[in-house]
């Protein structure tokens, strides 16, 4: 396992980065809900029929995901200057860059820039920095109001709920829940609102409305930060983003530091991959750009956040780091069989699915979010439709390998003593045909059916849903020596 | 040809049916099958639960095994991607970059059955007679790993009195994982539960797989249904006659 020392140890992720159970423990509680189960299963399967339609309409989508992947190679290599480029060119351009170690850091850095102004109310883009660090919920200790105006994040925030999805954070509700929050929270809504679907988004928009028109402050993520002219960027489908980057007077851009992309030229790239593979759309609706202020156009004044929170520690593992290529597209949501089950709040963290077990034990240290890594059959669809090309199975099986490694030296877990008695055996042959022998016992168990249906723990955990198959009267290996002799 | 045949550990202990249908085919096409009889286990368990410290004797053996060969067949997906895809990282993971260049040689001459067969040996019909409805899944690590795309299918259409009927959504894991089964052993058994739903909606008797693994899991669970449906490996259906 190399690394690269930074000389000081780099900030750990805090923020909404770890469950408060296992994975395995969270799931079995999303998989007894039969809604959960329907909503998730109709939601993924459309998108990813849509996906692979758009997908397959472009001759050079391969070469695409390479140019994706190698300029993020590039640029995370030579990070540190990348970023600085983009501090010069901001502040430049009448911004102001600050530099936020971790989530309490970032958190504490907008809460002032909001109190600044003396504002009580801000209005937000849909971004996933900001629900990580619990930007949301730190502005209203601090007595201010943040009000989410992606109808997805409405909807989760009006239910006082979480997102389960990175690019559809409210794809665990259907629209007679929707239409069940909508009624209950919202002020002023129609009590004969029905659940279709365009009524639902009229009343969201009336809402909405209201809010862009008064609020003085909004705060965004960004989905590329592009280092030599110094612009942020988001793609959004609803024109929200595009009302709260132009109306307000002050805006706050709060930016992973792994979204930076040394040049304009790079999006040609991105801005044909992301669409396609999140929205299944060939292009996204709104894409919005903006370089410091202009003068009498826009907000005044422009505030943009750089977040570590444990994405240098990140970076420090040459092949982990792969992780940060992410453009939060949630392709491997989509096509993950245990995603579709689980649902995304099982994973604990604001970053779901097989990305999200990839990058939330790496941002928060694998200590912390030890299951995740686990939570994977290693099917290998993620990496199929990540248009970055991250190779997802391969990092979970390292991380998987950093999480027992971190566990060596202090009393064996009965896993451990039984992979190290495995190995053992299993490295020469006279030692594994004497196993297979004494695994022969296991021809006591299931005699009138040819079947086991019950073993005891762990394997229980096998015999509780299949049965297991009794074990031979012959290996392969004795019916050849019998048959062929020994070669 | 002389072929050496990895059985691999599992088919060995639990499913030798399939080890002897693979040898009864390859003979029948006019090869030489040898066994190594040195032989274990690829290690694809330990690297993949995270134990790559103790996969590293079961590499360095199974290199030495098969070095001497220059044919060597698997019946399993699975364990050929182990072998290609993990053996020369666990090797260098450990510093030894030496083991590391001679498990890719090695790699580089195995096979999965279905690769050996219309890859290397170039033959689809393999002069099977097998009269029953079967469905064929494939497993993710042919798929997606080994890119075995329709091999399985291009031999299994060749097999006289045979019906084969299409796998509703086919390529979605059926939930085994190896260690995964048992440590979220939930999740594992929904998608299980999906997976038989579509064997059975297929109407299938048989239900056909390039691993024996995979085949265990999903003929365990419908074993417990009582389905009627069983599971054969890819290599017994096409070494019957």
């Amino acid at each position: 396992m190399s690394s690269t020392f930074l000389g000081v140890p780099a900030p750990r992720g805090v923020g909404h980065l770890r469950g408060t159970q296992s994975f395995p423990d969270a799931a079995r509680d999303a998989l007894g809900d039969s809604q959960l189960r329907r909503n998730l299963g109709h939601a993924t399967s459309t998108i990813r029929a849509k996906r692979a339609a758009v997908v397959g309409e472009l001759d050079d989508w391969e070469q695409l995901r390479l140019a994706g992947s190698a300029l993020k190679s590039a640029t995370m290599a030579r990070l540190d200057e990348h970023l600085e480029r983009l501090e010069r060119e901001v502040t430049a351009r009448g911004g102001t860059v600050h530099w936020a170690r971790d989530a309490n850091e970032a958190n504490a850095i907008v809460t002032e820039l909001v109190q600044a102004t003396g504002e009580t109310e801000v209005v937000k883009v849909k971004s996933m920095a900001t629900q990580e660090i619990g930007l949301n919920e730190a502005l209203e200790a601090a007595g201010i109001e943040a009000k989410e105006t992606d109808l997805a994040e409405l909807i989760v925030q009006l239910g006082g709920d979480l997102p389960s999805h990175i690019l559809v954070p409210a794809i665990h509700r259907n629209r007679a829940e929707i239409r069940e929050i909508f009624l209950r929270e919202m002020p002023g809504v129609d009590p004969d609102l029905t659940s279709e679907p365009r009524l639902l988004a009229m009343a969201a928009r009336k809402h909405l409305r209201e809010r862009f028109l008064r609020a003085k402050v909004a705060i965004s993520g960004a989905n590329f930060g592009i280092a030599d002219s110094g612009t942020l960027l988001v793609v959004e489908s609803e024109g929200n983003g595009r009302m709260c980057l132009t109306l307000p007077e002050t805006l706050i851009t709060v930016m992973g530091i792994e979204k930076v992309v040394p040049t304009w030229q790079d999006l040609e790239v991105f801005l044909q991959l992301l669409p396609r593979s999140s929205t299944g759309e060939r292009m996204n609706p709104y894409t919005s750009a903006w370089t410091g202020v202009t003068p009498g156009d826009g907000p005044q004044a422009f505030h943009l956040v750089l977040l570590d929170n444990g994405r240098t520690a990140t970076l420090a593992d040459e092949v982990g780091r792969a992780a940060l290529h992410c453009i939060k597209c949630s392709a491997c949501l989509n096509v993950c069989p245990v995603y579709e089950r689980a649902g995304g709040h099982a994973y604990g963290s604001v970053y779901p699915g097989p990305i999200g077990a990839v990058l939330s034990p790496q941002l928060t240290g694998v200590e912390d979010n030890a299951s995740l890594p686990y939570a994977s059959s290693l099917c290998g669809a993620c990496f199929d439709a990540c248009p970055v090309r991250i190779d997802i199975p391969s990092l979970l099986v390292r991380l998987r390998a950093q999480h027992v490694d971190a566990n060596r030296g202090g009393i064996p877990s009965a896993e451990a003593v039984a992979m190290a008695a495995a190995s053992w055996v299993m490295s020469t042959p006279g030692r594994f045909g004497a196993a297979e022998t004494a695994s022969k016992l296991g021809r006591l168990l299931g005699r009138s059916t040819g079947r086991i249906s019950s073993l005891p723990p762990p394997l229980s955990a096998w015999t509780a849903s299949r049965d297991a198959p009794r074990p031979p009267a012959e290996t392969f290996r004795q019916w050849w020596a019998r048959e062929r002799g020994t070669s | 040809m002389r072929i050496a045949l990895f059985v691999t550990c599992l088919a060995d202990a639990m499913a030798p049916e399939v080890g002897k249908a693979t040898v009864t085919l390859l003979e029948r096409l006019g090869h030489e099958v040898v066994f190594p009889s040195a032989q274990t286990c690829c290690g694809q368990m330990h690297t993949n639960t995270g134990y790559q410290r103790e996969a590293v004797p079961l590499v360095r053996h199974h290199v030495e095994v098969f070095e001497p060969y220059d044919v060597i067949v698997a019946p399993s997906g699975s364990c050929v991607g182990s072998v290609r895809h993990q053996h020369a990282m666990v090797a260098r993971g450990a510093g030894d970059d030496a083991l590391a260049d001679r498990a890719t040689a090695v790699a580089t001459r195995t096979y999965e059955l279905s690769e050996l067969l219309v890859e290397v040996l170039g033959v689809e019909d393999v002069g099977a007679y097998f009269p029953h409805r079967v469905t064929y899944h494939p497993t993710c690590h042919s798929l997606r790993m080994l890119r075995v795309a329709d091999k399985p299918l291009r031999l299994l259409r060749h097999v006289r009195g045979m019906t084969l009927l299409e796998l509703p959504a086919a390529d979605q894991c059926c939930g085994f994982g190896g260690t995964f089964a048992v440590k979220n052993a939930d999740t594992s058994t929904a998608m299980l539960a999906d997976k038989m739903r579509n064997v059975l909606a297929t109407g299938a008797e048989v239900a056909t797989a390039g691993d024996a693994s995979c085949l265990m899991h999903i003929g365990g669970g419908l074993s417990r249904l009582q389905s009627g449906t069983r599971t054969l490996h890819l290599a017994e259906i096409l070494a019957s006659t």
